[in-house]
């Protein structure tokens, strides 16, 4: 009957649901869905498409930890994507051309590749400590992005670039398939091909994997490169929410959050076992609260005071240490069987 | 409380009918352990039998669910391992618990630093910290870096620091797998010299011969249950052993057979390494290996002996030699060439370098076969349900659960598991560097049956153990090794196990010019060790 209970997933799930019960019963408004013109609209729609961002560099982030590692350039690396496909978009003659705005997207997104490959040389091949490696980056790519732009923040009037963050496809905001998209393609990789497995093996213990034959270097390279294309895809849709290419506010701290959502869906920070729903589910939480705080006006002074109270409860929630004190002092008193206090031991039949 | 023994002497440890459930699993089934004081106590039985859950039962790391502890003639229940240091139980692990990248000094003094009014005075505590070191024998220096020192000094510094705790009872776990003949040495003297303080010492371990050297008395467990505490001096090896495993060891008498099989040795070698070596790490050496047959490397830690079969294996990249393959000249530089070779290597360190801890016994055995193969082709469900399947019974790995995370599982089942991890991936040769250290007696019997049938199907084998008779056992040709280099190479029908460390002896002649060089590598006298 508990089997569920002791899902991994079962906590952070829990948590998201409680976060929209919550708004729900605070705004019964905030669970409403209305068809305006075949489009859905709506705060949970909202919420699905607002968090394509931080869904991307996420999921690109999920991989990098399972490495061991971190990629504290993915913000730098999105404002160096928009600052790319801005300029281009900028400098053409035909602003509104739909093949104009593929071939920006595109070379952005590659320069985003070769950002993230990098990272990787700097990691997988030069051995330096991720966390500095991609400290580089994250400094530096800022810079890049203002002289890519000359300083200035490029705006644009291009309706197909405003389609990737604001269009509608099938009644459904398009940013939405952009992340579905993204979570299939790093589940079919990560799942269907042995590469989950073998990120994992390098992630737990990197010298026997390399005994075992494992290229690993490949392996964290390509965690990186991922991380990075996924960083500027998140970029363009960034840069197609406000039309401009801002070297500064584009994916600010975004790293943090992705870094919050990756352990709030039960990934450790240690590298090793990862869980791509998890890390889903932990963009949602974040997102829901951030429009929460909208939602229910708090003001720009406390948002943040209170966004950190809500992540420390969800934390808190989900801490097994917290668990087991909760068990024992309501357990001892009701006489629960002991077992589940003192588990770390599974036994199977 | 009330003993029942006609033993005059007081208990300082009195554990009686001891019981400890986990989920589903009765761990400890009313185990009694005393001790004395001023004795070597040898706690002894399989992988699985209790022994950790006992110690940990006695630090306080444990809740017991019946029975009572008595210390010192109080009945003591401690909440955690600092009460029960405290108390003056004291425990040293193998995997050394103090912190490596303090100083010698700080280390042995952690929370007993000498103070005066303007803090810790910094000499003082030194002084005292070498004075604690010297007492046992041991003189380094207290600046230097803890981690910096080999694992017997580290161990000898955590036993200091149980002393300057004031320990009464201190015990000892695992603490000379990781150690050569003259460190265990070294430990003993100082085990001998805390022993006749009056200090009782309680000594987990699997290696026999040192339970006999040192110890004054034996507890043996099984299955969680006490099967009994003997005097060491009426309590024979083979009756000790047929106690600890629950039956009779003729397995071993039959795979002796083994080495006096004949191989053919007219065709060309499946590996064949001329020269190889490594600056500072290995003087050039010849090896070589035929189809069928056990190569033995005999050698204490340090004599090369892991250095060699690295080079071998391209985990660490040679810079003289060559190597043919089945005839062929192929450099090895990296694992992948030496897997792709169909050459397989199961590391030293089990927990280091062989299994990945978080991942399921299946993973972890698939994992060869899906290096090889590379990410893109996945191994099928239904192929690594077979192949896992396959393996985990012609091993005997347990518990029988490929879904069991592997670091969960004892030390001599993780050894079976990277056994079928490296079997799995059909190599032609495969290099077994202890495989057998740190496991209990029953596995030990398992892992060298297999490997002596393996063989005789066809496999070639190098296999590297510090117990000499299970190399003797299983190998036709013996190379041994000393100071980094080889020095010779025996036929293993010919010697026995003192042949071997005779032959050891006499280089150390031959290094001073006065015998005959052997086969190789000897001529390279006043090379630096």
């Amino acid at each position: 009957m508990t089997r569920w209970m002791r899902h991994r997933l079962f906590l952070p799930v829990v948590s998201l649901v409680a976060l929209i019960l919550v708004n729900a019963i605070a705004r019964p408004r905030f669970v409403q869905i209305t068809v305006r013109d075949g489009e859905l609209y709506g705060a949970l729609i909202d919420i699905l498409r607002n968090s394509a961002p931080l869904m991307l560099v996420a999921l690109g982030m999920t991989v990098v930890i399972a490495t061991r590692g971190i990629d504290l350039s993915v913000g730098a690396v999105m404002a160096v994507s928009g600052a790319v496909a801005l300029t281009i978009i900028d400098g053409s003659s035909d602003p509104g051309n739909v093949g104009t705005v593929l071939v920006a997207i595109v070379v952005s997104v590659l320069v985003a590749l070769v950002l993230g490959a990098w990272n990787g040389f700097l990691v997988a091949v030069l051995e330096i400590q991720p966390i500095i490696a991609t400290l580089v980056l994250m400094l530096a790519g800022r810079g890049v992005a203002l002289l890519i732009t000359d300083g200035f923040i490029t705006t644009v009037t291009s309706p197909p670039l405003k389609y990737v963050a604001s269009g509608h496809l099938l009644g459904l905001p398009f940013a939405l398939f952009i992340s579905v998209a993204a979570i299939a393609l790093i589940a079919l990789m990560e799942r269907r091909t042995a590469l989950g497995v073998l990120t994992e093996a390098v992630g737990i213990n990197p010298e026997a994997s390399r005994l075992t034959g494992v290229r690993s270097r490949g392996i964290i390279l390509g965690a990186y490169v991922v991380s990075g294309t996924f960083a500027g895809v998140a970029g363009v849709i960034y840069s197609s929410n406000i039309m401009a290419a801002d070297a500064n506010a584009a994916g600010e701290l975004i790293e943090l959050y992705a870094i919050l959502a990756v352990v709030l869906g039960g990934t450790s920070l240690t590298g090793g076992k990862f869980s791509i729903a998890g890390t889903v589910i932990g963009v949602l939480i974040i997102q829901t609260l951030q429009s929460t705080i909208l939602f229910l006006g708090v003001s720009s002074a406390e948002s943040p005071v209170f966004f950190a109270f809500v992540v420390i409860l969800v934390v808190l929630i989900q801490s097994p240490r917290v668990y087991q004190v909760a068990r024992r002092m309501t357990g001892g008193r009701r006489h629960h069987p002991a077992p589940e206090v003192t588990t770390g031991v599974e036994v199977t039949s | 409380m009330h003993t029942s023994t006609g033993d005059d002497q007081r208990f300082v440890v009195e554990m009686s009918a001891i019981t400890i459930r986990f989920p589903g699993v009765l761990a400890l089934d009313g185990v009694d352990l005393r001790l004395r004081p001023g004795e070597v106590h040898a706690l002894l039985g399989e992988n699985g039998a209790g022994k950790s859950t006992l110690i940990k039962a006695l630090t306080g790391v444990y809740a017991i669910d019946e029975g009572t502890i008595v210390v010192a003639g109080e009945h003591r229940v401690f909440g955690s391992a600092a009460d029960a240091q405290s108390a003056g139980i004291s425990t040293v692990y193998q995997e050394i618990n103090l912190c490596p990248n303090l100083s010698v000094g700080e280390n042995v003094m952690l929370g007993h630093e000498s103070r005066t009014v303007r803090g810790i005075d910094w000499r003082a505590t030194h002084r005292a910290a070498a004075e604690h070191l010297a007492s046992l024998g041991v003189t380094i220096d207290t600046q230097s870096m803890l981690g910096s020192h080999s694992i017997a000094v580290q161990q000898l510094v955590a036993i200091s620091r149980a002393m300057v705790l004031d320990a009464r009872v201190l015990i000892l776990d695992e603490p000379t797998s990781s150690l050569d003949r003259e460190e265990v040495d070294r430990l003993f003297a100082v085990v001998r010299g805390l022993r006749d303080r009056g200090v009782a010492i309680l000594f987990v371990t699997h290696f026999l011969d040192q339970v006999y050297e040192i110890s004054d008395r034996i507890t043996v467990l099984r299955n969680g249950r006490l099967v009994g505490e003997y005097p060491a001096a009426e309590l024979s090896r083979g009756d000790l052993v047929t106690k600890m495993i629950g039956r009779v060891l003729d397995d071993l008498e039959a795979i002796s057979a083994s080495a006096e099989r004949s191989v053919d040795r007219s065709v060309t070698p499946v590996l064949r390494a001329e020269s190889i070596g490594r600056r500072g790490v290995l003087d050039p050496a010849d090896i070589d290996v035929y189809r069928g047959e056990v190569v033995g490397i005999a050698g204490l830690l340090g004599s090369g002996r892991t250095e060699l079969v690295r080079l071998l294996y391209g985990a660490d990249r040679a810079d003289t030699g060559t190597v043919e393959i089945n005839g062929e000249r192929t450099k090895v530089t990296n694992p992948r060439r030496a897997i792709e070779r169909r050459i397989a290597f199961s590391s030293e360190n089990r927990r280091s370098e062989g299994i990945i801890a978080d991942l399921t016994v299946g993973e972890n055995i698939v994992l060869g076969i899906q290096a090889r193969r590379g990410w893109l082709r996945r191994v099928r469900r239904a192929e690594r349900d077979a192949v896992v399947a396959e393996y985990m019974s012609a091993l005997g790995v347990r518990p029988a659960d490929p879904d069991r995370i592997a670091g969960e599982l004892s030390g001599g089942n993780q050894q079976k598991v990277l056994l079928a991890r490296w079997l799995a991936t059909a190599p032609e040769l495969i290099i077994l560097d202890e495989p057998t250290r740190g496991i209990d007696v029953g596995a030990k019997a398992d892992i060298q049956a297999k490997v002596a049938e393996l063989a005789e199907q066809g496999l070639s084998v190098i296999f590297i153990s510090s117990e000499l008779e299970e190399v003797l056992r299983l190998a036709q040709r013996v190379v041994v090794m000393r100071d980094r280099r080889k020095i010779g190479v025996l036929e293993s029908a010919t010697v026995d196990v003192d042949g071997v460390i005779d032959f050891m002896a006499t280089h150390d002649m031959a290094a001073q010019g006065a015998a005959p060089a052997g086969p190789d590598g000897a001529r390279s006298e006043g090379s630096v060790a």
